[in-house]
C-alpha cells in the first residue's frame, strides 16, 4: 500500500539567497544598500575628520554675519551692512530676473527662426541655419565673455556724449545712451505715486520713522512693494480677465447660432482703458537720462553684466529652441493639413485649431527643459561679474567666510528647488495633454 | 458635311518648359521670389550679406600677421577701424593649444591625438580591420602617460591590475563556480592596485628606469586641456551612464532610488556648482592626506555630469525599444546580462546614437567652464592675453579664433553622428 507523502520540505540554505530567483533580489538590494551606506559613512566621516583637523565647524551662522561686500545691480535694498543671508536672496531674486527674461527673448527669437528656418525661401532657411549652427557649436560661456568683452571694447564711454562736438551720441530722441559702462533707458516716475508699502517693518527702527514728507526709509521692513506697480499690475489682469469672458462669451455665441460676433475692440478697450486711467491718476511720466559730469544720471541704469549675460544666453538657448519648433512642426503629418483643408477651413484656423495644438505637445517638454537649462546656465554669470546667486553666495560669501561646505550644499540646494520645480510643472503639463489610447 | 471637331485630332508637338520655370532662372523665381513678400524677404537678406561680407573680408584681409602689438597693428592698418589684428594670433595660438607645456614636449601632445584618432577610428568606422581594437584598449592608458610623463611603469602596472582581474576570473571560474569567480575577478585588481602595484612600479622603475620627463599639471592649458578633459570624461561616462540607465530601469526599488537619486541629483544643479566641489571640497571628502590633481579632480567631477545625462540618453533607447524584444530575449532563455549585451544594449545604443554625440558635445563645449576655477582652458587664456599690456583691447579676433576652434569641433562631431545615423539606420526602429 501506498500513501501520500507531501514533497520534501527544502530546507532554507545560504546559497538560495543568491541563486533561488525568490530570494535574489532582496540579496542585491540589501548588498546595494549596505554598500552605499558604508560609502556615505566613509564620506561623511572623512570630511568630519579633515574639518576637524582644518579648525572649521559645520554651521550655518555666518548667515547673519554682516556681509561687507556691495551689490550693483539689485532688486532689493541692500548694503554692504547687510547680511550673507541678505545677500543671498539679492543674488537668486537676480537669477530669476536674468532666467526670466532670457526664457521670454529666447523663446520670441526661437519661434520666430524655427518657423523662419522651414520657409520656402531659400535664403532666408540657409541664414538661419547659420544662425543656428552658429550659436550651438560654440560654447555658452564663451558668447558671454565675447558679448561683454564687446560692450566694454566698442562702446564709446560717457565722456564722449560730453563737450561742443561729442563723437557719440544719444539714441531714439536722445532717450537712450549706449555707453562701455552700461545702457541707460527712460524709467517710470509716478509724480502722484502712493509710495512703497513696507513688508514685515520693524516700527521702532530708525529707517521706519516717517520722514519730512511722510515716506520712510528704503531699508525699512524685509523688503517693500511699490504700490503704483502693484495697482498697475492689478487693473491690467483685471482688465485681461474681463476680455477673456468676453471672448467666451462670444464662444458661446457662436456655438449657439453660428455667428461669432465682432468683439476685439472692446477686449482691447477693457486691457487698455483702465490702465491708461490708472496711469493718467498717478502722473505717469518717464525720467530721461542725463549726462552729470562724467557719468549719466537718472533713467535706468542696465548694467553690461546684466545686458551680456541677458543677450548672450537668450541668442544661444533661442538657437536649441529653433530646432524644437522646427521638430514639433515637422512632426504633425501633412495629412493634418490635408484633412483640414478639406473639412473648408481657412490657412489660420489650420495653424491654429489643428496643427498648433498637437505640435505644441511636442514642442512643449523640450521647451520647458531648456528654461531649466538657461536658467542652470545663468550661474556663469560670475564669468562676467553679474551678481546672482552663484555670484553672491558660492563667490563673495564662500570666499570671505570659508564656509565651503555650506556655501555650495545651500547654492545646490537652491538650483535643485529650481529645477524640481520646473519639472514638476512639465509633469503636470504631460500629465494634461497625454493622448489617451486605447 | 463639313469637316468640324471638338476635339483636337493631332497631337501637339513636345515643347520646351517655359523659361522661367527651368535652370537658374526657374530656381530663383521658385526659391527667391514665389510671393510678394519671399521677394521683399529676398532682397534684405541679400543686402544683410553683402554687408557683412563687405565689412568682414576686408577685416579678415588686413596684413598684421607680423605684428607683435595692438599699436603696432594700428601703425600697420594706417589708423582705420575694421581691420583685424592677427598678430595675436600668431604670437599666442601655441598657448591657445597647448597653454603652458613646454615647448619642446609639444611632441608628445600631438602624438597623443594623433594616437587617439588612431584609437577611435576602429570604434567609429567598421570597416577597418578589428586587430585594431587591442591598441584602442592600450591607448587609456598611454594616454595620461604621455601627457603627464613619469615613469612608463606606472600605466603598465595599472593595465597589469585588469589583466589580473581577467586571469582570476578564467582560472577560478572552473574551480570554484560563476559568482565566486566574478567577485574574485573585483577583488583581486582592486588589492593589486591598493597593495602591491606601488611598489612594484617603483622595484620595475629601479631595475629599468624608463621615464618620460614630468609635466606639471599646472602647465596644462589651452585646447589641450579642453580636449583631454572632455574626451576622459566621455569616455568613462559611457559605461558609468549604461549602468545608470539600467538601473533606473531596473525592477528593485533600492537600487532604482539610488540611481534616480543621483540622476536627478546631478541633472538639478549646475555644472559650476559641482567644480566647486571638485575645487574646494572634493579633498575634504577623501582620507586625510589624499591629495587629488586639480585636473583629476575636474575630470572626476565633470564624469560624474555626464554620466547622469548619458544615462537619460540610453534610456531614452532602452524605452524605444519595443516589449517584444526583453520578451523575446526572454523566450530564447537568455538572463539578463546576456539578453543585454546581445539584445538590447546593440539596439539600444544605436537608437540614442544622436543623443549621446549631443552630450559629447554638450560636455566638451562645458569644459570651457573650468576657466571658472582658474584653470587655463582657451578662455582663461584669453583673460590673461587681454590683460597684457600689448593686447589690452583685443576682442574680436582672439574670441573669434577660439569660437572658429569650437566650431570646428563641434560641428564635425555633429556631422559624423549624422552620418551614422544614416549608416545604421535599417529601415525600422
Amino acid at each position: 500500500m501506498t500513501s501520500l507523502t507531501d514533497p520534501p520540505k527544502e530546507s532554507f540554505r545560504l546559497g538560495m539567497l543568491i541563486y533561488d530567483t525568490r530570494y535574489r533580489s532582496l540579496t542585491i538590494q540589501v548588498v546595494a544598500l549596505i554598500g552605499f551606506m558604508i560609502f556615505a559613512a566613509w564620506l561623511i566621516n572623512n570630511t568630519l575628520y579633515n574639518l576637524a583637523e582644518q579648525g572649521k565647524t559645520i554651521g550655518f551662522g555666518f548667515l547673519s554675519d554682516t556681509a561687507g561686500y556691495d551689490i550693483n545691480q539689485r532688486l532689493l535694498d541692500y548694503n554692504s551692512q547687510s547680511s550673507h543671508w541678505r545677500a543671498a536672496i539679492v543674488g537668486l531674486l537676480n537669477t530669476l530676473l536674468v532666467a526670466f527674461l532670457g526664457c521670454i527673448t529666447a523663446t520670441i527669437i526661437g519661434v520666430f527662426v524655427g518657423i523662419l528656418r522651414l520657409s520656402n525661401n531659400w535664403l532666408i532657411a540657409r541664414l538661419m541655419t547659420v544662425y543656428v549652427e552658429m550659436f550651438r557649436n560654440v560654447p555658452v560661456l564663451l558668447w558671454i565673455v565675447f558679448t561683454m568683452a564687446i560692450m566694454i571694447e566698442t562702446l564709446p564711454a560717457p565722456r564722449a556724449f560730453k563737450g561742443e562736438n561729442p563723437t557719440a551720441s544719444m539714441v531714439l530722441f536722445d532717450t537712450v545712451a549706449f555707453t562701455n559702462r552700461g545702457v541707460y533707458i527712460p524709467e517710470a516716475l509716478f509724480s502722484r505715486g502712493l509710495g512703497d508699502l513696507p513688508i514685515l517693518p520693524d516700527r521702532d527702527s530708525a529707517a521706519c520713522q516717517p520722514g519730512e514728507d511722510g515716506s520712510v526709509d528704503d531699508a525699512c521692513g524685509v523688503f517693500q512693494i511699490s504700490l503704483d506697480l502693484l495697482l498697475i499690475a492689478f487693473v491690467f489682469g483685471g482688465g485681461l480677465y474681463a476680455s477673456a469672458r468676453i471672448r467666451k462669451r462670444a464662444d458661446r455665441i457662436q456655438n449657439a447660432t453660428g455667428d461669432r460676433p465682432k468683439t476685439w475692440y472692446l477686449r482691447l478697450a477693457v486691457i487698455a482703458v483702465p490702465t491708461l486711467a490708472v496711469l493718467v491718476a498717478l502722473g505717469f511720466h518717464l525720467g530721461y537720462p542725463e549726462l552729470k559730469g562724467f557719468n549719466f544720471k537718472g533713467g535706468t541704469h542696465l548694467r553690461n553684466s546684466l545686458l551680456a549675460l541677458w543677450l548672450a544666453l537668450s541668442l544661444y538657448t533661442a538657437a536649441f529652441i529653433a530646432e524644437i519648433v522646427r521638430a514639433g512642426i515637422l512632426a504633425i503629418s501633412k495629412g493634418q493639413t490635408e484633412a483640414a483643408a478639406a473639412l473648408g477651413l481657412r490657412s489660420n484656423r489650420i495653424m491654429n485649431l489643428v496643427i498648433l495644438p498637437q505640435a505644441l505637445r511636442v514642442i512643449i517638454p523640450p521647451l520647458i527643459s531648456n528654461y531649466l537649462n538657461l536658467t542652470k546656465n545663468s550661474s556663469l554669470a560670475i564669468a562676467v561679474g553679474y551678481m546672482d546667486i552663484t555670484g553672491t553666495l558660492g563667490g563673495i560669501t564662500m570666499n570671505q567666510t570659508g564656509k565651503e561646505l555650506e556655501c555650495v550644499l545651500m547654492l545646490m540646494l537652491v538650483y535643485l528647488a529650481i529645477s524640481l520645480s520646473i519639472s514638476g510643472v512639465m509633469n503636470w503639463y504631460n500629465e494634461r495633454v497625454k493622448l489617451v489610447e486605447r | 458635311m463639313a469637316d468640324i471637331h471638338f476635339v483636337r485630332k493631332a497631337m501637339i508637338e513636345e515643347q520646351e518648359p517655359p523659361a522661367a520655370t527651368t535652370g537658374v532662372a526657374g530656381w530663383i523665381r521658385e526659391n527667391l521670389f514665389s510671393s510678394p513678400l519671399n521677394a521683399v524677404l529676398s532682397i534684405l537678406s541679400l543686402g544683410f550679406v553683402v554687408y557683412v561680407l563687405s565689412a568682414l573680408l576686408p577685416w579678415v584681409m588686413s596684413p598684421t600677421w607680423s605684428a607683435a602689438s595692438l599699436n603696432e597693428c594700428r601703425e600697420l592698418i594706417g589708423g582705420g577701424h575694421g581691420k583685424a589684428c592677427w598678430g595675436v594670433i600668431r604670437e599666442r595660438w601655441l598657448q591657445l593649444m597647448f597653454g603652458f607645456y613646454p615647448k619642446e614636449l609639444y611632441w608628445r601632445v600631438v602624438l597623443d591625438f594623433a594616437l587617439l584618432l588612431v584609437a577611435v577610428a576602429p570604434v567609429l568606422f567598421n570597416t577597418l580591420p578589428r586587430k585594431m581594437l587591442i591598441f584602442s584598449a592600450i591607448y587609456p592608458f598611454l594616454m595620461p602617460w604621455l601627457l603627464w610623463g613619469g615613469s612608463i611603469w606606472n600605466p603598465v602596472v595599472a593595465a597589469a591590475g585588469f589583466v589580473l582581474g581577467f586571469l582570476a576570473h578564467k582560472y577560478a571560474k572552473p574551480v570554484l563556480g560563476g559568482l565566486t569567480a566574478v567577485i574574485l575577478a573585483f577583488l583581486v585588481p582592486v588589492l593589486w592596485w591598493f597593495l602591491l602595484a606601488g611598489p612594484v612600479a617603483d622595484g620595475l622603475a629601479s631595475v629599468l628606469p624608463l621615464a618620460l620627463e614630468t609635466v606639471e599639471s599646472r602647465n596644462f592649458g589651452g585646447f589641450m586641456l579642453s580636449i583631454t578633459i572632455g574626451v576622459v570624461a566621455i569616455a568613462i561616462s559611457l559605461p558609468i551612464g549604461i549602468v545608470l540607465a539600467l538601473g533606473r530601469q531596473s525592477d528593485l526599488f533600492i537600487v532604482r532610488s539610488l540611481s534616480v537619486g543621483f540622476i536627478e541629483f546631478i541633472r538639478g544643479v549646475p555644472l559650476i556648482t559641482l567644480l566647486f566641489v571638485a575645487s574646494t571640497l572634493l579633498n575634504i571628502f577623501m582620507p586625510p592626506g589624499t591629495d587629488f590633481d586639480i585636473i583629476l579632480r575636474v575630470i572626476i567631477m565633470v564624469t560624474l555630469f555626464a554620466s547622469a545625462y548619458m544615462a537619460e540618453v540610453v534610456r531614452g533607447g532602452l524605452a524605444a525599444l519595443p516589449r517584444g524584444q526583453y520578451e523575446a530575449a526572454d523566450a530564447l532563455g537568455l538572463d539578463f546580462w546576456m539578453a543585454q549585451r546581445l539584445i538590447i544594449m546593440p539596439q539600444a545604443l544605436k537608437i540614442s546614437i544622436p543623443g549621446i554625440v549631443s552630450t559629447f558635445i554638450g560636455v566638451f563645449k562645458d569644459t570651457t567652464l573650468v576657466s571658472i576655477i582658474g584653470l587655463l582652458d582657451p578662455i582663461g587664456l584669453s583673460n590673461s592675453i587681454r590683460a597684457d599690456q600689448a593686447w589690452n583691447g583685443v576682442v574680436w579676433e582672439l574670441y573669434g579664433f577660439i569660437a572658429l576652434m569650437f566650431f570646428i569641433f563641434c560641428f564635425s562631431m555633429s556631422r559624423y553622428s549624422m552620418y551614422l545615423e544614416r549608416k545604421l539606420q535599417t529601415g525600422h526602429r
